[in-house]
């Protein structure tokens, strides 16, 4: 057993009496104060993150497009510089190894984010892949600190944080990136990106920065109602969110099709074609199997929906969905009390032939069966 | 650290019991800060019924956050006599006052509750 990795935020995160539990290796917050209110104050407010246990690996060179547009399912060269796109890099069988931001710093600069616990695999794909490309793969993640500040207050936040470019923070659209100098001469790269469903800044910054930059945060944040929240508010908002995470509604068993991210496999087309990228035979297949199941209704084909229950007990990750007769038909990928909605929520996977919204399923909470109703993802749509 | 007081005995499990310990007294459970802390906000507590027979270690309850959900075991063997209604519309009180408000069931024990740990060995395993 190695021992836990720490962010640069930590001692931030003791001195403000977090929570503390390991993820994926990480020592990272799980809470501060509670977890409805950090949940609710990135609804009606905003939040502070602390992300640096998430992977960032640079791309550069002269191939660096053409290398990604083989390593990735998306089509990385048609990113405009400043721009960021959700990804994900699958396996010669289609299997999702990560899902994955890359942004585009530069004509021959990407930076790919990963999940905590798969950067290792991602990287060593990256470096397996980039054979025959004149291309450099780099291991940033120890020397650059993530912090989100997220929630419907986030841009007037960022913007009195910033001493140079806060009006590229306002301009900023959604899904692009700017450099921009924050308060205390510090360098960072902001993009308009997030996990939680409400609007929000992710703010690329160097190791030795983090604390400053953290405490800029809270203290500029402070009187819009920012507080920090940990990985557990963050879980209950991307789950709102109708937000894949990875090792629950994705995995190396799940296609993107099969998680209803059909989208993010760019094929090409008749007019822009788009050539061999790795997985892209059995995505293919994938995608065929997937639309020939639209059309038939095939029983076997399944689906990832969203279920509200009627009562309190909520679904967890691994019970099983049943069908209105009692049979064990799919199984919840993820589940909660949802602070928003007051009700339980859960994304699960079922049959193709029980997806549609409205369909009344059961699931196994514990030896008893909690009803359940499909509903259309997201459970949670920000109205601003 | 969570606050454990001395005058309360407690489970492995995380349960807490206050009173007297023979056959035949009625003692009060809770679960402990130690095991409100890790849940973080409550949002649901399933109780026993009054009359319910409740064997130590077995599960009579369950405890359900945003994060997690856990189930409560019996700390002790007896019949449920009085449940903390006000759990049902209030579960948030357990994480707010764990060892006062935030009781959730009093039992009269039909046996001796012999197994149960002291502050400072309960102590010992939370740490």
């Amino acid at each position: 057993m190695t021992s836990p990795l720490r962010t640069p935020l930590h001692d931030e995160h003791v001195a403000l009496g977090a929570t503390i539990v390991d993820f994926a290796g990480w020592e990272m917050p799980v809470r501060y104060t509670g977890d409805i209110a950090e949940h609710t104050a990135v609804r009606t407010a905003a939040g502070l993150f602390d992300l640096s246990h998430m992977g960032e690996i640079a791309v550069r060179g002269t191939d660096a497009e053409a290398f990604l547009d083989d390593a990735l399912v998306g089509r990385m060269s048609a990113v405009a510089l400043g721009g960021a796109k959700y990804t994900m890099m699958c396996a010669a069988d289609g299997g999702v190894i990560d899902d994955l931001i890359v942004y585009r710093r530069d004509w021959d600069h990407y930076v790919i984010v990963a999940n905590a616990a798969n950067k290792d695999v991602v990287l060593d794909e990256l470096f397996d892949r980039a054979e025959g490309f004149d291309t450099d793969v780099e291991d940033d993640s120890a020397e650059i600190a993530l912090i989100a500040v997220q929630g419907p207050r986030a841009q007037g936040i960022v913007m009195e944080m910033t001493a140079r470019g806060a009006d590229d923070i306002e301009a900023m659209r959604y899904y692009t990136a700017a450099h921009v100098l924050l308060e205390g001469d510090v360098h960072a790269f902001v993009a308009r990106t997030g996990y939680t469903g409400e609007d929000g800044f992710e703010l690329f910054v160097g190791a030795d920065e983090a604390a400053a930059v953290w405490r800029l945060a809270l203290a500029i944040g402070e009187p819009h109602g920012l507080i920090p929240c940990g990985l557990s508010s963050r879980d209950s908002l991307r789950l709102e969110a109708g937000m894949p995470l990875y090792g629950n509604e994705l995995t190396r068993e799940t296609t993107p099709f099969d998680a209803g991210l059909g989208r993010v496999v760019a094929f090409g087309t008749e007019k822009n074609p788009r050539g061999d990228f790795v997985g892209r035979a059995a995505l293919e297949a994938a995608r065929d199997a997937w639309k020939a199941s639209e059309e038939d209704g095939a029983s076997h084909a399944r689906r990832l929906v969203g279920l509200v229950g009627e009562g309190r007990r909520a679904a967890r990750a691994g019970y099983a969905v049943l069908s209105p007769g009692g049979a064990e038909v799919g199984v919840v990928t993820s589940g909660a009390p949802s602070p928003t909605l007051g009700r339980p929520i859960a994304m699960a996977y079922v049959p193709r032939s029980l997806s549609e919204p409205g369909t009344r399923l059961g699931i196994d909470v514990r030896g008893r069966t909690e009803p359940m109703t499909v509903v259309a993802l997201p459970f949670y749509t920000r109205t601003a | 650290m969570a606050n454990v007081p001395d005058e309360l005995r407690y489970s492995a499990e995380h349960e807490w019991v206050a009173g007297d310990l023979a056959e035949g007294a009625v003692v009060t459970v809770g679960i402990t800060e130690h095991a409100a802390d890790a849940l973080g906000d409550i949002v649901y507590v399933e109780l026993p019924s009054v009359g319910d027979a409740v064997q130590a270690g077995s599960v009579c309850g369950e405890l359900e956050s945003t994060k997690a959900v856990s189930e409560l075991y019996s700390p002790v063997t007896g019949e449920v006599v009085e449940v903390n209604a006000a759990l049902e519309g209030a579960p948030e009180t357990i994480g707010a006052d764990a060892y006062g408000e935030g009781w959730i069931f009093k039992a009269r024990l039909t046996a001796e509750a012999s197994d149960l740990l002291d502050s400072e060995a309960y102590a010992a395993i939370t740490e």
